[in-house]
């Protein structure tokens, strides 16, 4: 049994279903990315590991317990930070340290939160609010908190997707060097094949939604270290990278669905103007309804 | 600098000038029976130039006057934060008690501090001596919680979902969720009700003293205006206008502290 197993997961809000069939198993130490467009549901897909959302259809496991609610065992790093605004960093970091670990004493909390703000170099931002740091930097820090969660699982929600491609490239050498010295099982959500390539162990692309679906796995076989420089030119990298872009770009193309559009088709037969009205409102109501249709039609989403 | 004392102390000396000649004249025009700005003064003279004297129950330097009826407001006050932040905390998180309270909400909202101040009155009938000073924090803090009820509910709704998932993903118990993220979050639209509870309570004093007799702006100016000394209506008035106005500066400036970025 895998360490972090989704079986048959579907997923709808009340119409046609975001996510479906969605089976997922991830080792314990490994680093999934899963790579798809923007509003193929990639979102909800994390959302429903995290336990924010349940599941239409389908179980999930970790460490063989079921998912059923958020807890601190599975960290997350949300897209938009998700940072307190009114706490400073080290207060941010440390209302999860208390939350996780309610019996340590003070200093030990202290030195803990302290450890995790200089693993992500913020150890000069301590007293800072959110409000007063870069987009790169409140990255950091819910990354920091994250890990000072010491979560079974770390859940990365796009996490450098709304960074400029310089700061991206920083924190993408910064996560793989906290995952190689914390070996964390981790699950990254990116829309960008090169990120996953350069920090998974295993990439998985999501098809093009609505019904949005994994496909098969691509293992990335780059010895770790990688480097940035050198890994463009790898073969590997090249072919994976291809094959990646070209699975998701079919998955596109391939969605054809029929739709169903309500028509109206008005009467424009000239109105009868001796046929007696009801009394009823002041209003003139034309006397025959227009008449409503439905057509299914085909289009490419 | 100069440009900023021009804009700042002239121009509104400006307006002040023009508003003392529109009174001059419409003291020697139409309004014979009002006081003109020069007898203004020299009436309240002794009000404001020893504004803490006591010279009697009802003759007293308006400073004092004042004290009295801000002591009266801040208690009044005090007990519309205390009742209404809980109740707007309710309505904002649960869409129930809005549906079972909005409209008793809304329907009492406008009602006149005038009409509440025999009520108030009637209720605390029994208690004998305190029963006008009851009366009145009755009817300030039903008045004035209005604000901080409504604003509270609306800066609960308006908490980021993503404020809400940290906490659920954090486990955090009830308590903590309410001092660490709830309070915090809906702090700027609480204090935006405060402030304007505050300028409620202010408009309310004065009714209430009017009616109850009591010392205070209010009850001053009811009985300098039964006592025909109409100068001291307008002392009254003016200390009304600038103690309002203070207290909502001063307001302001507490709510930009708590702005949450």
């Amino acid at each position: 049994m895998a360490y972090l197993e989704l079986k048959n997961i579907s997923k709808n809000f009340g119409g046609s279903p975001v996510l479906k069939d969605i089976n997922l198993s991830v080792e314990k130490g490994e680093f999934v990315a899963i790579v798809g467009f923007s509003g193929a549901g990639k979102t909800t897909l994390i959302s429903l590991i995290a336990g924010l959302l349940k599941p239409s259809n389908g179980s999930l496991m970790l460490n063989d317990l079921e998912i059923t609610q958020p807890g601190p065992d599975r960290g997350i790093v949300f897209q938009n930070y998700s940072l307190l605004p009114w706490l400073t960093v080290f207060e941010n970091i440390l209302l999860a340290v208390e939350a996780v670990n309610p019996n340590w004493s003070d200093d030990k909390r202290k030195a803990h939160v302290e450890k995790y703000i200089a693993m992500v170099n913020l150890t000069p931002a301590r007293d800072k609010k959110p409000g007063e740091l870069s987009g790169g930097m409140r990255q950091r820090v819910s990354v920091a908190r994250a890990l000072a969660m010491d979560p079974q699982i770390l859940l990365l929600d796009e996490p450098l997707s709304a960074l400029d491609a310089l700061t991206r490239a920083t924190l993408q050498d910064e996560v793989s060097r906290i995952w190689s010295d914390d070996k964390k099982t981790v699950v990254m959500i990116t829309n960008d094949p090169d990120e996953g390539i350069y920090l998974a162990d295993r990439i998985i692309p999501l098809t093009a939604g609505p019904g949005a679906t994994l496909g098969s796995s691509f293992t990335v076989e780059i010895p770790r270290p990688r480097d940035r420089k050198s890994i463009n030119h790898d073969p590997h990298f090249k072919q994976l990278r291809r094959e990646i872009v070209e699975f998701m770009l079919g998955s596109k193309q391939e969605r054809h669905t029929a739709i169903t559009r309500k028509l109206i088709l008005p009467d424009i037969e000239p109105e009868d103007l001796n046929i007696p009205r009801n009394m009823t409102g002041w209003r003139k109501t034309p006397i025959r309804k227009n008449e409503m249709k439905e057509e299914s039609v085909e289009v490419n989403s | 600098m100069k440009s900023f004392k021009f804009d700042w102390f002239v121009l509104p000396l400006v307006g002040v000038a023009a508003v003392l000649i529109l009174w001059q004249i419409s003291c020697a025009t139409w309004a014979k029976d009002l006081p003109t700005p020069a007898k203004t003064w020299e009436t309240s003279k002794p009000y404001i130039v020893e504004p803490f004297a006591k010279r009697g129950e009802m003759d007293q330097g308006i400073l004092r006057f004042t004290w009295y009826s801000l002591q009266l407001v801040a208690k009044g006050y005090l007990l519309a934060l205390l009742i209404g932040t809980p109740i707007g905390f309710f309505l904002g998180l649960s869409k129930t008690f809005t549906k079972i309270f909005d409209p008793i909400i809304q329907v009492l909202r406008p009602v006149s501090p005038l009409a509440w101040l025999p009520l108030g009155l009637v209720l605390f009938m029994g208690a004998g001596k305190d029963a006008s000073e009851l009366g009145a924090l009755f009817t300030i803090a039903i008045c004035s919680m209005w604000p901080t009820v409504l604003n509270t509910a609306v800066g609960v709704r308006a908490i980021p979902q993503d404020y809400l998932n940290v906490a659920k993903v954090l486990k955090l118990s009830r308590t903590k969720t309410l001092f660490k993220v709830l309070i915090p979050a809906s702090l700027p639209y609480m204090f935006t009700g405060f402030r304007l509870s505050l300028g409620i309570a202010w408009l309310v004093i004065v009714a209430a003293e009017m009616l109850t007799g009591r010392p205070g702006v209010g009850g001053f100016l009811w009985q300098e205006y039964n006592s025909l000394i109409y100068e001291h209506i307008i002392l009254c008035i003016v200390t009304i206008g600038v103690v309002g106005f203070i207290l909502d500066r001063l307001m302001s400036v507490v709510e930009q502290k708590f702005k949450t970025a």
